[in-house]
């Protein structure tokens, strides 16, 4: 197998068991099916486990750059978008739990909750502004976006500062593991900042980049890839 | 990531150990049923550490009660660590005998009461009262255990005895949450008086009308059930009769949060949630919120301890 088939046959249906392994869990947790059990609270279980996983997958797309960098593999971007996209279906899984389960479906109290609770707010927003980068994952999109495709999709640094602070926000007092999430996430912030400095002044893409990078994601070619 | 909710059996809920030392240190107020007489060493039956009391219909609501797994699976109870779970893990290292409880400041009669003498003549009774949580979640549990008020007038406070103050247990051994600084060590709360005179107001020893078990606050926890949970402290090792409202630990952490009274009040959110709504633990899919009652349904009760007070400013 070549690297491309590896990739295709191997490694991203690999990660594709990975991603929805949690879900899996989760769901024999709700059916009590092989010893899985999701607690008294069966709600705020789901709600937490949906909510940190989305973050995992975030943090874990955020992650593909420097990755491939410091170890020189870069065909790992190849595995980015699969990243990307179950952070995103964790995100609407946890924001549907939150809504069906918990709040059932009450959106007098969604509302109240979107307006008053700047930790929901802050959440809400993150998970908006995930929408257009889904939307705008397929190859297609990157083709007729072309430059501005990269543009938009810097969008995850915010959502992510945001997705963590939705975290560090909603918890009572123990805020030892959304510090740990913290933690994670301005080293991959900083990894950007000092490459970017150490570049010196950011310069302008050349023309081929966008035609370079969807080259790469489908799979033929590495990428100039400097996100 | 995913936890199995521990099955408990019931003679996982208290180690048979315990049981055995229930039996003398209950003995008096706590009378345990005939099978009590089997031989020490016999593996303990459930029944070991039966209580016996009577039902209270007067101070019950008529709500179905939780199961035993939902109140003893999930706790708030940070001594044994943060998440709800960990308390069912982690109490079994909690010793609740021998078991003592100082008794100091404004009032008569002070000094360390062994837990047996404290339950001396204290008749028990069963109350199942609703229990909210400041998270906005509820349970409805049928506690054993008897007035607070009979308790406190055998120290015969004096008219400088204003408020109560509780401590729970300081021993980072035994309670193994209490090696990080979550919360300022000892966990402590208090009432005002009058508040602790309230016929509400409950000092339980049991649940489902056996001993506590360690994570719901054994061997002696309070509960006060118009206000939010965390008032209802737990494992006390300490009672002061004091002149002045006592810091306690909820409000000292963060005061914009969880105010002294901590009365349950719909009206007033939690700065980062709502309180008007919560939901039942252990209720049909999408059938579990409801709304929060004014004083968690015992206003009729209570809301006369606080004619005149401003409840958004006293939350």
């Amino acid at each position: 197998m070549n690297l491309t088939q590896r990739y295709r046959y191997l490694y991203k249906p690999l990660l594709f068991a990975a991603g929805v392994a949690p879900l899996a869990w989760m769901i024999c947790g709700a059916l009590q099916l092989f010893g899985a059990s999701l607690g008294a609270d069966p709600v705020k279980k789901l709600e937490h486990e949906c909510g940190k996983t989305a973050l995992n997958f975030l943090l874990l797309t955020l992650s593909v750059t420097p990755v491939r960098e410091l170890t020189g593999l870069p065909q790992l971007l190849r595995l980015r978008r699969m990243l990307g996209l179950f952070a995103f279906f964790y995100a609407v899984v946890h924001f549907s739990a939150y809504l069906v389960l918990d709040l059932e479906l009450n959106f007098r109290l969604l509302g109240a909750d979107i307006v008053k609770r700047p930790y929901i707010t802050i959440g809400f927003s993150a998970l908006l502004l995930l929408l257009p980068l889904a939307l705008t994952s397929t190859n297609g999109m990157m083709r007729r976006l072309g430059r501005r495709w990269q543009s938009l999709h810097r969008l995850i640094y915010p959502i992510a500062a945001l997705a963590v602070w939705h975290f560090y926000w909603q918890v009572k007092r123990d805020v030892r593991e959304p510090l740990l999430y913290v933690g994670i996430l301005a080293l991959l912030l900083a990894y950007r900042l000092l490459r970017w400095r150490a570049r010196g002044a950011p310069r302008a893409a050349p023309a081929t980049a966008p035609a370079a990078q969807l080259t790469s994601r489908s799979g033929s070619a590495t990428a100039p890839e400097r996100t | 990531m995913l936890t199995r909710v521990p099955r408990i059996a019931p003679s996982e809920i208290t180690p048979p150990e315990v049981y055995f030392n229930r039996r003398t240190l209950l003995a008096g107020a706590l009378a345990v049923v005939a099978s009590a007489s089997l031989p020490a060493g016999e593996s303990a039956p459930p029944a070991e550490s039966s209580l016996v009391y009577r039902r209270n219909p007067q101070y019950s609501v008529s709500e179905p009660p939780n199961k035993l797994e939902e109140i003893a699976g999930y706790n708030n109870f940070y001594e044994f660590g943060t998440d709800k779970e960990s308390p069912s893990e982690v109490a079994h290292m909690l010793k609740t005998r021998p078991w003592s409880v100082a008794v100091q400041g404004e009032a008569e009669v002070t000094g360390n009461f062994d837990l047996q003498d404290l339950l001396k003549g204290q008749a028990l009774e069963e109350r199942v009262y609703r229990f909210r949580c400041v998270e906005a979640w509820s349970l409805v549990v049928p506690w054993v255990g008897f007035p607070l008020s009979g308790l406190l007038a055998r120290f015969k406070p004096t008219s400088k005895a204003k408020y109560v103050k509780f401590t729970t247990l300081y021993d980072p051994r035994q309670m193994p949450g209490q090696r990080s600084s979550v919360l300022n060590w000892p966990y402590v709360e208090g009432l005002r008086i009058d508040e602790a005179m309230h016929p509400l107001t409950l000092m339980v020893v049991g649940l489902y009308g056996r001993v506590l078990p360690n994570q719901d606050g054994a061997p002696l926890r309070l509960i006060v059930p118009w206000k939010y949970g965390f008032k209802s402290i737990k494992s006390i090792v300490r009672i002061d009769f004091s002149e002045h409202q006592p810091n306690t630990a909820w409000n000292v952490a963060a005061p914009q949060e969880y105010g002294f009274y901590a009365n349950v009040n719909p009206q007033v959110d939690h700065p980062r949630w709502s309180q008007a709504s919560e939901r039942r633990i252990g209720a049909p899919f999408l059938a579990a919120r409801q709304p929060t009652l004014p004083f968690n349904g015992y206003a009729a009760q209570v809301a006369s301890l606080y004619q005149g007070m401003d409840l958004r400013r006293y939350f």
